[in-house]
């Protein structure tokens, strides 16, 4: 029983599910950092693989799984138990429909399991971009495609939530971080479209042997269709967090409620047609439609900057309640101590960092000098490595205590936890940068390559140090969850309490509240800087490329 | 309640300078596209990946002069090869890379030069680099392509004029 709002509602179903996405996502990080600290070994010239087979049978097949682990499941999993437990709360309503909570997480749960057999057993060594002609088990596409589908019933019953809880409040904004979560399964609905079409008009019966073959490229576009806007599915919802949990952890206010409003709906709109940002060297389209996909791309980085302002603002706002002082010296003034502030907050510098970066990677005609160069994942881990990752961390560092009614075991060994991940992160990520810069490529066996350069050689030791540095910060920060759950003896004292803002909702124009129109305009910049591509593509494919097995 | 004042100069002092930060690049990057010429890929058109033996240019890999100081090197990529894997031209050339991939995706990169570009089978690509300076530019495969994905890779070798 807890109290929201004024009311009491009962939550513990919710808690419950909320819970149990949490374990599945944490047994994918767990797999997602082992096989990233063998990756990065084997870039420092330590090649473990030969001693991991039968396991991990190479070093692609290490990779397939860090990628999917990571990106795929550790975060789909995560946010598709986070912002339901955060809408509920802010809502003061269970969810509208708790079976059918239940059934999608079975559903999400059952299409990872049938994914990971074909994964696990190397015969999906095909990263998780699976760009056909490669070609996977079928039941790889199918169990993702399961996982999408239970994204989409996490969506509708976010929907159905809110509707009963509009039935009741006719009148009145809808509560901030309700409002945030909504806007990201919408966004995240109309984005998947790409990824549902691909799975199901091409790969799937392509590797059921229905169809004869693929065709590379619009493979490409349907992904990114998908793959840009996931990156705003991962992203929101440590936005989420940062907006309407940080400002209180802080002991402040939100800076501007309605200013956060303006910034997720901006992503809601902007976030989908800027896919082709990720195919500025790929042939078969023509670069007025690329130029128009960067500009746009250039667009989202207003409400980017809108976030960033608002959150430092409310940052800011805490610091100096807490007796802070001067232009930036007040940044020492934050509540270091809380390893769940002090991990969103490190998260944030490291996304600053990130933001930079990808700025470059968006430009066009500098993309050319770091496409597919380890610059990537460089800035990669940055974004959803960090960024996402260790404010999720963060995040946990108060939510499983407050599900499991335990305390947190050890506060100082999170606040290691968060400090390693700050330097190993730094060390690492420059590491990779820099080797980019120097023409080092991605998604490459290194210390195996025929080309490997001197002068990489004086850097590659730092992306192993980097990456065991990160990875102990995870084993420490497994031990200290683990322990949390089985060996705290302490009550815990946590409460879900959203901040409050300096300007609050009462400020919010009410129509940000009319969703119809936002969607309307999303779809209709979809349309525009898809349509006139796609039709030509689905229109002319010959889907003549053969599938192959190449690993 | 009535909104202080110092909240909305406050947002208007940060939204300005939000919007002209990215007008600014992209101004930026306008003037580098069109006005230095640095182009991406575009559209070349679609080829049969399964016909390469037969179809013109693909059907003779190699180095072709076609102006002075200009070449045109038809590629195609293949698990887990370039053909060619040696292009040798003198300093001061124009390269057109005409390439495709005969099975999965691969990629051209030579990171000297930036040329940067994906091989799809199925799709032609054309890209344009000036070699000046004589010396050895490995290129390379950089997408995973499959088991030996690091294998793959060639050199264009840069003579000096004599
Ligand atoms: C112990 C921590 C980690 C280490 C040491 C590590 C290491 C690495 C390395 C060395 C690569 C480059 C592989 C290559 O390009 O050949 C890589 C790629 C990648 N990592 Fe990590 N990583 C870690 C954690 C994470 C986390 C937390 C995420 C995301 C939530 C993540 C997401 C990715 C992705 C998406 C790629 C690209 C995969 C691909 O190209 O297919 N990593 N990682
Ligand atoms: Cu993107
Ligand atoms: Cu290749």
């Amino acid at each position: 029983m807890r109290t929201s709002g004024g009311r009491t509602t009962d939550l513990a179903s919710e808690n419950r599910l909320t819970g149990a996405y949490l374990v599945v996502a944490l047994v994918a990080l767990f797999g997602g950092v082992l096989t990233g600290l063998f990756q990065a070994l084997e870039h420092a010239g330590l090649d473990l693989y030969p001693w991991l087979t039968p396991f991990i049978q190479s070093y692609y097949h290490g990779l397939s799984l860090h990628g999917v682990l990571n990106v795929l499941v550790w975060t789909t999993f995560f946010i598709c138990g986070f912002l339901p437990f955060v809408t509920a709360q802010a809502l003061g309503l269970p969810l509208k429909s708790r079976p059918l909570g239940w059934v999608t997480f079975w559903l999400m749960t059952g299409g990872l399991v049938l994914a990971a057999i074909p994964l696990v057993g190397n015969v999906a060594t095909v990263l998780f971009t699976f760009y056909p002609p490669m070609k996977a088990h079928w039941a790889f596409y199918v169990g993702l495609t399961l996982v999408v589908v239970g994204t989409w019933l996490v969506a509708l019953n976010l929907v159905l939530t809110h509707r009963a809880w509009r039935a009741k409040n006719p009148l009145a904004r809808t509560p901030l971080p309700a409002f945030m979560s909504l806007v990201t399964f919408v966004l995240w609905t109309i984005a998947s479209l790409g990824l549902a079409a691909e799975m199901l008009f091409m790969l799937i019966p392509w590797s059921l042997g229905l169809v004869g073959g693929t065709d590379a490229l619009l493979a490409r576009v349907l992904f990114w269709f998908t793959g840009h806007p996931i990156v705003y599915f991962w992203l929101l919802p440590a936005y989420v967090s940062w907006y309407t949990l940080v400002p209180r952890q802080a002991g402040g206010r939100l800076f501007s409620d309605p200013l956060a409003r303006v910034s997720f709906i901006l992503f809601l709109i902007l976030s989908t047609p800027v896919g082709f940002h990720h195919q500025f060297t790929d042939p078969g389209i023509p670069e007025g439609w690329k130029l128009v996909h960067a500009f746009l791309t250039f667009a989202v980085f207003f409400p980017s900057l809108l976030t960033f302002f608002n959150v430092v603002a409310s940052l800011e706002s805490g610091a100096r309640a807490r007796g802070g002082k001067g232009w930036v010296a007040w940044f020492g003034k934050l509540p270091w101590g809380d390893p769940s502030l002090a991990a969103q907050v490190l998260a944030m510098l490291l996304f600053a960092f990130g933001g930079v970066g990808g700025l470059i990677n968006a430009s066009f005609n500098l993309n050319l000098v770091v496409h597919n160069t380890s610059w990537i994942p460089g800035h990669l881990h940055l974004t959803v490595g960090t960024a996402v990752t260790l404010t999720f961390i963060g995040i946990t560092y108060w939510l499983v205590p407050y599900l499991s009614g335990r305390a947190l075991w050890s506060r100082r060994l999170a606040l290691v936890q968060v400090w390693f991940w700050f330097f190993g992160m730094a060390i690492f990520s420059n590491a990779l940068h820099r080797l980019g810069l120097m023409g080092m490529p991605r998604r490459t066996m290194i210390g195996a390559s025929v080309y490997l350069q001197p002068e990489w050689r004086s850097v590659l030791p730092l992306v192993g140090i980097g990456g065991t540095i990160l990875f102990v910060s995870t084993i420490l920060y497994f031990v200290n969850i683990g322990l949390t759950v089985v060996a705290s003896r302490e009550p815990a004292a946590v409460e879900v309490a959203f901040a409050e803002a300096l300007s609050g909702p009462e400020h919010a124009p009410a129509i940000l509240d009319r969703w119809g129109l936002w969607v309307a305009m999303a779809v209709v910049l979809v349309v525009i800087a898809y349509g006139p591509t796609l039709a030509r593509l689905v229109s002319t494919t010959p889907l003549n490329a053969p599938g192959l097995r190449v690993w | 309640m009535r909104r202080g004042t110092t909240i909305y100069l406050y947002e208007l002092a940060w939204i300005l300078p939000s919007i002209a930060i990215p007008v600014g690049m992209l101004v930026a990057l306008i003037v580098t596209a069109f006005g230095a010429g640095i182009h991406v890929p575009g559209d070349e058109g679609r080829v049969d990946p399964t016909k390469l033996a037969v179809t013109s240019p693909f059907d003779q890999p190699g180095v072709f002069e076609v102006g002075p100081g200009r070449y045109e090197a038809r590629m195609v990529a293949g698990t887990w090869f370039f053909a060619p894997n040696e292009i040798r031209v003198p300093a001061g050339s124009t390269v057109t890379f005409v390439a495709t991939s005969k099975d999965v995706v691969h990629g051209l990169f030579i990171p000297k030069v930036n040329v940067n570009v994906m091989l799809l089978p199925g799709w032609v690509a054309r890209v344009v680099a000036r070699f000046d300076r004589p010396g050895e530019y490995p290129f390379l495969c950089h997408e995973y392509c499959g088991i030996a994905h690091h294998t793959m890779w060639g050199k264009v070798i840069v003579e000096p004029r004599s």
